[in-house]
């Protein structure tokens, strides 16, 4: 049995109702969990994307891929490791403001994790980060030993293609000319 | 532009337009306006009331299967609605076009657990090839044209339109233009001319070439194209199970039937083969047993229109993706002309065993008892082999897929992925709907022909002439078998006591006949094809029968068990 490692599904899709419950079941099917999901619209008008995160071995993920792409509503899906990609999530952290401000390498700490600030009251600070899981997590480790984290969430992985420039609008147009002709 | 009018008259006029002629179904409170608009179309349709909904997705099955127009059937919302899943499901494993339309509650009423209400799209979705919701009456014509170009074009399968009661009472103004395009769904791939190229240079160099038909041949109308490329290369072939007829059974190059109760021939040498050609099958793991010791010797090329269905079961070392129609056209003009005498000879010793150790035996049983494989057989050859055989699921469905003889295609109508046992009566009816000129016979067991026994009453209220025999053993015989062989003779839950048949038959004013001697079935069968009315053939058939050849579950497609001498 091949290892299993982390893969990125992106899938490109109409924007209909019950588009995510046909991805999702195709996962469901194999038995693979979904560790991180992100939906939003495209950069083309009525097309959704979706970048879905699971651990699986190699031949699983073709075969999940193939049959996603298979569905009607769905216009492209496919697969790639972490080595392919930039990729990213976006981290919050609410912490009480006594408790931040008592730290005292409140510098160091933004320095450290290039944190943002967005929100400072006299009972709370939320911060933000972005950036791997290792570095989302390696925050939220480090905050949790020197304090109470009153709330902590963390989005799901957006990515983009390193060796490929995303030419969906090229692959419509072309599939609309063929349909012309 | 004219009045505007219901939806359910637009559903109505839609179906018209995609010339439907033929519909399966039974009404509920959630349909009830698309069943009264029914009501001004009866000229217009061939309506069916079928005894449940189960059988009205089977019978838009079976229309569709010898019909290749897509089936279409029509049921209320809620547990109507889920009495199609399994036919759904059917249709989904055996890409059978078919359209189900089901009721729903009106939109307001949406998610509020309303009466007889079920989230069917969301049910049926990993189960059908589209399903959509229709909210309005604007929707109807849209929804409706891509239902059928999606259920029907590239690999068919079935779809679901949710019909909300609003929509259907709704009015809208009504204009139909029939989908052909739909851009994130690609029917078929374009014929790639570096895939035919390799594909045809790897049948050039084969000695030993094998090719293994499946459905997708006749759901791409390429029989011909099929028997050309056999012809030209002199490549010996065997069907799956939904692939038979596809050839005729007397096709010089036609070897059989693989899988588990196939022939000996094409199994034993699908681990001899150089080159294994599958067109439109795919790999199900009753075609391969093991598919880790399948065909490991040969270079596999798969001919396919589905690019999931690629490396999925059993990898390959070349692909043809594309409509069969247009493949084997191609690969044919690619390939070489060939002679494999050596080779087709080589099937015979494997043919002769078989013929020795399982077909004479069956055929001409020692035993008092009548065998299922020789009243198929009789019928098969007392209808001049161009009947329909339509099957339930089980031991009846092996004996006739192994005996029955075809000379043309859309032939055989059985539930192959799915497995549904109760699939035989109503696929039949609809079968004999699809194929009115054609004879229609049913093989189905006790058990099967019990799950949907109510169909019997369409059967009479619609004067459908199906031919029915039912092969009774009063066991649910395959399980039997396996209990037999592989779990220590320990009969569990296989034994039926069933009612008399032929007084059930009576009751629905069927024509029937008991049949319990060998020496009765010349004439019975005989008095069953005498007209083109319904008819209950009900044969008592031997107890311990067991179908061979066998590879059991998950084994080496060679280690084929035949009958101890």
């Amino acid at each position: 049995m091949e290892n299993k490692k982390l893969y990125t599904v992106t899938i490109f899709s109409e924007n209909h109702v019950g588009l995510l419950n046909q991805i999702s079941n195709i996962f469901t099917r194999r038995g693979l969990n979904i560790e991180t999901l992100s939906v939003s619209p495209s950069a083309i008008e009525g097309i959704h994307k979706f970048t879905v995160t699971s651990f699986s071995d190699l031949d699983t993920i073709e075969k999940v891929v193939k049959q996603i792409d298979k569905r009607v509503d769905i216009i492209k899906s496919f697969y790639n490791t972490d080595e392919e990609l930039v990729y990213q999530e976006i981290a919050l952290y609410k912490v009480a403001t006594d408790q931040f401000l008592a730290l005292g390498s409140i510098e160091e700490l933004i320095r450290k994790y290039n944190i943002r600030i967005l929100e400072m009251t006299t009972n709370c600070v939320v911060l933000e980060k972005t950036g791997h899981y290792d570095e989302t997590q390696g925050l939220f480790e480090e905050l949790s030993e020197k304090l109470t984290i009153l709330q902590f969430i963390r989005s799901g992985r957006i990515a983009i293609n390193k060796s490929k420039i995303e030419r969906l609008s090229d692959m419509l147009a072309k599939l609309n000319k063929e349909h012309q002709q | 532009m004219s009045d505007p009018i219901k939806g359910s008259y637009i559903l109505m006029e839609s179906l018209l337009r995609e010339g439907v002629d033929t519909i399966f179904g039974y009404p509920g409170g959630s349909i009830i306006p698309v069943f009264d608009a029914l009501y001004d179309y009866m000229d217009k349709f061939n309506y069916l009331l079928m005894r449940h909904e189960q059988g009205a997705v089977h019978a838009a099955e079976g229309y569709a299967r010898v019909s290749g127009k897509p089936g279409v059937c029509i049921v209320t919302s809620g547990p109507g609605a889920t009495n199609t899943i399994t036919g759904i499901g059917d249709a989904m494993m055996d890409s059978t076009p078919i359209i189900v339309i089901t009721g729903q509650v009106g939109t307001s009423s949406l998610g509020t657990d309303a009466f007889q209400e079920i989230d069917m799209v969301g049910i049926t979705q990993p189960i059908t090839k589209w399903a959509c919701q229709i909210r309005s009456a604007d929707e109807v014509a849209d929804a409706v044209a891509k239902a059928f170009y999606i259920s029907t074009t590239g690999r068919p399968g079935p779809v679901v339109l949710d019909f909300t009661k609003n929509a259907q009472n709704e009015l809208a103004n009504f204009h139909y233009e029939r989908c052909t395009y739909y851009r994130s769904y690609i029917p078929a791939p374009h014929v790639c001319p570096e895939q035919i190229k390799e594909a045809a240079k790897l049948i050039n160099e084969a000695q030993k070439p094998l090719a293994i038909v499946g459905q997708g041949v006749v759901l791409g109308n390429a029989e011909n194209e099929l028997l050309q490329f056999l012809e030209k290369a002199d490549i010996p072939a065997a069907s799956t199970l939904l692939g038979l007829s596809a050839m005729p059974t007397d096709f010089r190059l036609n070897k059989g039937f693989v899988g588990m109760h196939g022939n000996i021939a094409p199994n034993m040498k699908t681990n001899e083969c150089d080159v294994l050609i599958a067109i439109g099958m795919r790999f199900d793991d009753r075609v391969t047993g093991n598919p880790n010791t399948y065909a490991q010797q040969a270079k596999i090329i798969h001919v396919d229109i589905d690019p999931a269905e690629i490396d999925k079961n059993v990898k390959t070392t070349a692909k043809v993706l594309g409509d069969a129609k247009e493949t084997l056209a191609a690969l044919t003009q690619a390939i070489n002309p060939a002679r494999h005498e050596a080779w087709i000879q080589s099937f015979e010793p494997y043919e002769q065993k078989e013929q020795e150790t399982v077909i004479e035996k069956e055929l001409h049983h020692e035993g008092e008892r009548i065998t299922m494989s020789e009243i198929v057989r009789k019928v098969s050859d007392a209808t001049q082999r161009e009947a329909v055989l339509v099957t339930d699921v089980g031991q009846n469905q092996m004996a006739s897929a192994r005996y029955f003889q075809y000379k043309q295609t859309r032939s055989i109508v059985t539930s192959g992925g799915l497995g549904t046992m109760g699939f035989g009566i109503p696929a039949a009816i609809g079968a004999k709907v699809g194929a009115p000129e054609r004879t229609v016979c049913l093989f189905v067991g006790d058990g099967g022909f019990q799950m949907t026994i109510e169909e019997l009453g369409t059967i009479m209220q619609s004067n459908i002439g199906v031919k029915m025999i039912l092969l009774n053993n009063n066991y649910l015989g395959m399980v039997r078998q396996w209990q037999e062989l592989f779990f220590h003779k320990r009969y569990s839950s296989t034994a039926m006591a069933n009612p008399d048949f032929n007084l059930i038959a009576n009751a629905y004013h069927i024509a029937n006949r008991h049949v319990t001697k060998r020496d009765e079935i010349d004439e019975a069968v005989a008095d069953m094809l005498k007209d083109d009315q319904a008819y209950l053939l009900v044969v008592d058939v031997e107890e311990n029968g067991l179908i061979y050849p066998m590879i059991p579950a998950g084994e080496t497609v060679t280690n084929i068990l035949t009958p101890k001498a």
